[in-house]
């Protein structure tokens, strides 16, 4: 079997057992709503469309958040990962994998999040669901890479925000730069960090989950 | 041979850093010239600058150990790399601490978020604190050796890519005294501040050296401890 192979076997393990069990993705769904409708009464009625594209990529990160707290739970429940870690494969397939079945959650719940954002607050532009897809990719390669830590942990569910949030910093400014209206660089920019990140975990994941 | 020689050159270099920091003070309130704008208060320029520069080489030297750890398994470093991080994590309070305090003498308020440094510098230190989190939620071990290491790794990747993110969204009020043309001041102040961060970089190795030291004390303790009662 190939690289290609294990990550797509892998991904779709975790794709099936979530339309078996349904525990994911309506989460994500209902807590982005959820979100939507707390900001509508958290902000006066006249604030500016800026302001409210902030309150988007707020609830993107949280529900994203919401998804990546719960990534892990199957491997650890069922004492997955050590047979995945004791296979004779490349490790950095478990994040690939991991990071793919993350992102088609993240997409599915932001294709009902995105419609309802435009139907409560304002219309979002193609500028914005690209600097979305940008953010997207860069949220599930970091947060799966700290999913993984977190788990290890004994902490859990409580240090994952911890772990992730400060690295979502530059995420959130290139998200809100570009939806704001300054475009073309922060969505350069989103990429550029989307790059450098996604590399750095696809190195480094080996190293969290092995146990030497 | 080589533990006496360690045992003698923390008091030779804590008596360095001493007389160093001694340097430095007094060359920041005798001899270095008042500037013309902000008078007195600049002085902290002195203090400031060199703290946030040394807590960039608490960071990076932490990472650069991780680095080892991962790459070339060497013992220790992961014990190293967390130290170095610690005093990181000390020296980046103080600098957020004096900052504050010199922007609301300079410019009238305790916090600015259109300031590039400040705002870089929270992002660092919620980073870094979260390193902690995660080093004391993890039993000690090599897994959770090798779990700090690429976090520290995360951490200065994250530098300057936080640093480039938000100075893409900001206008600035950050005096920026080293451009490209050299540093923007005047001789007696450039030599006072090499003094300053010297010292301050001086200070760093002290109190690495001392909580290594004392890390390392703790191990063998707990080492003996388990050997004579199993």
């Amino acid at each position: 079997m190939s690289y290609a192979a294990d990550v797509v076997a892998l991904a779709r393990k975790d794709l099936l057992l979530e339309l078996r069990a349904k525990e994911t993705l309506p989460a994500m769904l209902l807590f982005v709503l959820a979100a939507l409708t707390i900001f509508h009464f958290a902000i006066p009625t006249d604030t500016s469309d800026v302001a409210t594209l902030g309150l988007l990529w707020i609830a993107i990160v949280f529900t994203a958040l919401l998804g990546l707290t719960r990534a892990f739970v199957p491997e650890r429940e069922q004492g997955t990962m050590d047979a995945l870690v004791l296979a004779t494969r490349d490790r950095s397939a478990i994040w690939l994998a991991k990071s793919v079945a993350v992102f088609a959650f993240l997409g599915l719940a932001e294709l009902i999040a995105l419609p309802a954002f435009s139907l409560f607050f304002d219309p979002v532009d193609a500028r914005t669901v690209a600097a979305v897809v940008l953010a997207d990719i860069g949220i599930c390669a970091v947060g799966t890479l700290t999913g993984a830590m977190a788990v290890a942990g004994r902490a859990r569910e409580l240090i994952l925000p911890l772990l992730f949030l400060p690295l979502a910093i530059p995420v959130i400014v290139g998200g809100v730069g570009a939806s704001a209206g300054a475009g073309g660089r922060y969505l350069l920019f989103l990429v550029l960090y989307d790059a450098v990140f996604a590399l750095l975990a696809w190195a480094s994941f080996e190293y969290v989950v092995a146990e030497t | 041979m080589t533990a006496a020689l360690a045992r003698n050159r923390l008091p030779a270099l804590a008596g360095a850093t001493t007389v160093l920091l001694g340097i430095s003070i007094a060359l920041i309130f005798f001899y270095a010239p008042d500037d013309r704008d902000q008078g007195l208060s600049q002085r902290i320029f002195y203090f400031h600058v060199p703290l946030a520069l040394t807590a960039y080489a608490c960071f990076g030297w932490g990472a650069w150990k991780a680095l080892r750890h991962l790459w070339k398994r060497e013992p220790g470093a992961d014990l190293e790399s967390y130290v170095a991080i610690h005093q990181g994590v000390i020296f980046g309070a103080l600098t957020l601490l004096t900052g504050s305090i010199w922007a609301k003498i300079s410019w009238g308020v305790w916090w600015s978020w259109s300031e590039t440094q400040l705002v870089l510098f929270l992002v660092l230190f919620l980073f870094y604190c979260a390193y902690f989190m995660l080093r004391y939620s993890v039993d000690p071990g090599p897994a959770r050796a090798n779990m700090c290491a690429v976090y520290a790794l995360f951490g200065v990747v994250l530098i300057p890519i936080s640093f480039l993110a938000i100075r893409l969204s900001q206008r600035f009020i950050h005096p920026v005294v080293f451009t490209r043309d050299g540093p923007q001041m005047a001789g007696s102040m450039f030599f006072t501040f090499c003094v300053a961060l010297v010292a301050m970089l001086a200070l760093f190795a002290t109190f690495y050296q001392l909580e290594l030291a004392g890390k390392r004390l703790d191990t063998r303790l707990r080492e003996l401890r388990e050997l004579l009662a199993p």
